[in-house]
């Protein structure tokens, strides 16, 4: 039906829609767990803010899983390379992200004060680990990963955990946090009922609306101005074997910007990311909700767009090889995996959304105080 | 190749992946109880059944939340420790994974949140439906994870492109409709429901013992007794076995089970107990019941159950085959358009994995002598003894299971369950048994299919990441922490659980769904236990 360059192409956008699908779902889940020690104070209170997702978390996660397995699916280069190489990062995003389902579970079933402020925190962690580690991974990403890959196409890494940490991918991994921690204060305000804990959601919506703003535009500069970026030198096949061997790169700086002047209408996804990001502050001001989530939503979609557009057609640059960069052309399956693939998800992705969206839809409405004492289903 | 990196490696799958594999059989057969459970209730219409389905509902949850968790780790684990596998093999292993995101896990996920948090926001027919795409979902996701892991069993529908460097998907109906991946999937979701039933009815008969519940109990009792005979049937009947004759690795598999040496005449014996000794070759102290072998393997009179040393002498062949493929392989990499060698690898192509179980020994596989050829041929065994065992304490597990159900299918229909007291006492007592045989079971298939990660193209000496062993030490200390941690609570929430009974606290103040609609029938808030044992 599509042509190996099309399938390419299309597998890039779907992987683009997963990590917005999950910033969009599962991100205000991890923006709400961040936000849960400091905005609730009171077992009620805290219990508000645990159910505002309670319901509904679990579906959203799937988001993050379904990225891990299309990746494998279609990117199997990018899986492979990119989970073992930030392998002790992944390990913590892994161990925060497992006390995420017992926290939930768990935390109700006993009344104990210590018990339940130990799995708040735990949620607390659940939910800032994954969004800061998230941040610093793009960073890297951006910066391009020391890996190599030998003839036989194996991979192997010079980095260390630390060195995953520079200014600029800290910057990346503080902004993911803002991002995700406005969107889960616009997810609240919507979603609790008027009183002490809307009100201090509001109070850090505003402060992560501002530092989403501050923290996009310096990221925006460092990729401006310091030496970050990677261009293919050569000849491209589109339609060519997944091999990066093939491929020689090289680090050039500014590089990331010069699809903005190629191709002048994916502006759109950085101002999306900044206009979203005002909406959303004035959004909240003004106790317009359903516009500071709306806002909030579009800078995460700008945010990520961004990232995306900027780095195509790489996916996964090396640092240190010339050989080994990943991009939309030399790291994908087959081209009939893509197109199985392509199948399966224009058949159920649509199904998916049905049912989420009912499921969102029948847990519609404002979590009560009154609600949370009375209710046993409640966590 | 650092062999501690790839010994640590396995030992972290294994122990993720065991763990893993405590909360899934039982998330798998309860889900499906909860379905019969809450039927129960919709059709019957009696407030009792509320209160067993979300009982069980509550040990459900809690054994869901461990089973996402540790899901989770399995769901990366292959891109963090097993980097080259990934590549090798991601053409065709990512796309069930895929699928079984899209497809079950979604399902699952999305309906288990309304599945707890509905009861009063749906009524009684919609939550059940509900209940039902959960188990719908749970079930779908054991199918396409055992696609996957049935691929690796039996790689079918592939083939290798020497200009990617790996497996590359010719036929996806072949991959799905692969024989050993449905025979997997039947018997590994029997398993669970096994589980489930045990689980249930050892429960049920604690608070028939103690006088407790005694209405929850009995009815719950009669669901597993029924459920758990059907399923236990299931999977010693459907077992594992009928896979058996396909491929070299699992005749193999077979013969390291049988601890069958060399070729017996058909039909073969089957080997009731016995000691296998791996440096001599040869089992002692055999016990053999004829025939009975040879029946269940080839399920025929004629067919012969191949032992190893046979095998062996068919590795030898095919690694010398293999190599011919490496070495076309080898020169295909710096001259792709090379019309002879690509003949030469067409030729050879199906034996390339065993020129790399050469690489283990020697660094290029076309320098080895036919000595080490010949040594190196007996790697395709598995761990003789370990299999043997395996295999015998878990098949003696399913028969123990049937013999348990039946027992209780016939006192629940007499109506003597709930007070055949040394039937209680067994109940009890056999709800460890189904999670040792789930485990052996599932350490049968994956040590069985060793050396290979994949059975014929990867050994899985060569699938790991590159790591170090200081970071894969991190991560298993890590992991062990988290999990062992979670499971110790996770133990003393069931058990808080069955001790807090199932009548909830606040059931009074509750207000049923459809209370006060007279069409459904109104359904009254349960305070005590109102049914007289």
């Amino acid at each position: 039906m599509f042509d190996y360059e099309t399938l390419r192409i299309l597998w890039w956008g779907l992987m683009g829609v997963l990590l917005i699908a999950f910033a969009l779902t599962d991100g205000f889940d991890l923006g709400v767990a961040t936000l849960l020690p400091f905005v609730a104070r009171t077992d009620s209170e805290r219990r508000m803010v645990i159910n505002s997702v309670g319901p509904t978390w679990e579906g959203n996660q799937v988001w993050f899983i379904l990225g891990g397995g299309a990746i494998f699916a279609a990117w199997p280069f990018v899986y492979a390379v990119s989970f073992s190489g930030f392998y002790l990062a992944m390990f913590l995003v892994l161990a925060a992200l497992i006390l995420r389902p017992v926290g939930f579970k768990y935390r109700s079933k006993r009344p104990d004060p210590r018990w339940r402020s130990g799995w708040d925190w735990a949620l607390f962690v659940g939910g800032v680990v994954p969004a800061l580690v998230f941040g610093v991974a793009v960073g890297n990403v951006l910066s391009g990963a020391p890996f190599r890959l030998d003839s036989d196409l194996r991979a192997f890494f010079d980095g260390s955990f630390l060195g995953l940490f520079t200014p600029f991918t800290l910057i990346c991994g503080l902004l993911s946090v803002a991002m995700l921690v406005l969107h889960g204060s616009a997810w609240l305000a919507i979603k609790v009922e008027h009183g002490p804990v809307h009100d201090r959601a509001t109070r850090f919506g505003t402060l992560a609306a501002i530092l989403s703003l501050v923290l996009f535009a310096a990221g925006w500069a460092f990729v401006a101005w310091t030496d970050i970026g990677f261009r293919i030198v050569g000849t491209i096949d589109p339609a060519g074997p997944s091999n990066p061997l093939r491929t020689t790169s090289e680090i050039a700086a500014g590089a990331w910007l010069a699809n903005y002047a190629l191709h002048p209408w994916m502006m759109i996804a950085p101002l999306l990311g900044f206009g979203g990001a005002v909406v959303a502050l004035i959004g909240i001001r003004r106790r317009i909700e359903s516009a500071a989530f709306a806002g909030s939503s579009a800078s995460a979609v700008g945010i990520i767009a961004t990232v995306g557009l900027s780095m195509f057609p790489y996916i996964l640059p090396s640092s240190i090889d010339a050989h080994s960069s990943l991009t939309v052309w030399n790291a994908s399956s087959s081209e009939k995996t893509l197109g199985i693939m392509l199948f399966v998800t224009v058949v159920f992705l649509p199904i998916v959304l049905a049912y989420t969206a009912w499921a969102f839809k029948l847990m519609w409405g404002r979590v009560t105080a009154h609600e949370v004492a009375t209710n046993p289903d409640f966590y | 190749m650092d062999l501690g990196v790839i010994d640590l490696s396995r030992l972290q799958f294994a122990l993720t992946a065991l763990y893993h594999f405590l909360f899934v059989p039982l998330t798998l057969g309860l889900s499906m109880m909860l379905v019969i459970m809450e039927s129960v209730y919709v059709m019957t219409n009696r407030p009792i059944w509320r209160v067993i389905t979300r009982f069980w509902g509550r040990i459900f949850a809690i054994n869901f939340v461990l089973g996402v968790a540790t899901g989770l780790t399995m769901e990366f684990q292959f891109g963090t420790n097993w980097s080259y596998f990934s590549h090798y093999v991601g053409d065709i292993f990512g796309a069930p994974l895929a699928i079984e995101g899209l497809m079950a896990f979604f399902l699952e996920a999305t309906f288990v949140g309304i599945m707890f948090f509905g009861w009063g926001r749906l009524s009684k027919l919609g939550h059940l439906l509900v209940t039902a795409m959960v188990a719908l979902g749970t079930n779908l996701s054991a199918l396409w994870i055992l696609i996957a892991n049935g691929w690796m069993q039996n790689p079918v529908g592939a083939t290798f492109n020497p200009e990617t460097m790996r497996m590359e998907v010719t036929d996806f109906g072949a991959v799905l409709f692969n024989p050993i991946a449905q025979a997997k999937f039947v018997h590994t979701v029997s398993a669970g429901y096994v589980c489930a039933a045990v689980v249930v009815l050892g429960i049920s008969a604690f608070w028939l013992l103690t006088d407790r519940y005694k209405g929850v109990a009995r009815r719950s009792m009669t669901v597993a007794a029924a459920f758990g005979l059907a399923a236990s049937l299931s999977v010693v009947v459907l077992g594992d076995e009928s896979g058996y004759a396909l491929t070299d690795n699992q005749k193999m598999k077979l013969a390291a089970i049988e601890a069958a040496w060399h070729t017996a005449p058909a039909p073969a014996g089957l080997t009731l107990f016995g000691v296998p000794d791996v440096a001599a070759r040869e089992t002692r102290y055999e016990v053999q019941i004829p025939w009975v072998l040879g029946l269940i393997a080839t399920r025929s009179l004629d067919g012969t159950v191949t032992g190893m040393s046979e095998l062996v002498l068919k590795a030898q062949e095919r690694i010398t085959s293999g190599v011919v493929a490496y070495d076309a392989v080898e020169r295909l990499k710096t001259d792709p358009a090379n019309v002879a060698q690509r003949a030469r690898f067409e030729a050879h192509k199906r034996d390339l994995g065993y020129a790399l179980l050469l690489k283990r020994h020697v660094a290029d596989p076309r320098t080895a002598s036919l000595a080490l050829i010949a040594s190196t041929a007996w790697d395709v065994v598995p761990n003789v003894p370990l299999m043997f065992w395996s295999f015998r304490i878990m098949a003696a597990i399913g028969v123990l299971m049937i013999a348990l159900f039946g027992a209780a299918f016939v006192l629940t229909s007499l109506r003597l369950h709930t007070q055949t007291r040394w039937f209680l006492k067994l109940a009890v007592l056999a709800i460890p048994l189904p999670w040792i045989a789930i485990e052996l079971g599932w350490m049968l298939a994956e040590i069985g299919r060793q050396p290979w990660a994949i059975e014929g193209v990867l050994p899985t000496f060569l699938a790991a990441s590159s790591l170090t062993r200081g970071v894969l030490w991190t991560t298993i200390i890590g992991f062990t922490a988290i999990y062992g941690t979670l499971a110790v609570i996770e133990v003393r929430l069931i058990l808080a659980t069955i001790r807090k009974g199932p009548f909830e606290h606040d059931e009074d103040a509750y207000p049923v769904p459809d209370a006060g609609s007279a069409g459904r029938g109104a359904a009254r808030p349960v305070a005590a236990d109102p049914i007289p044992a």
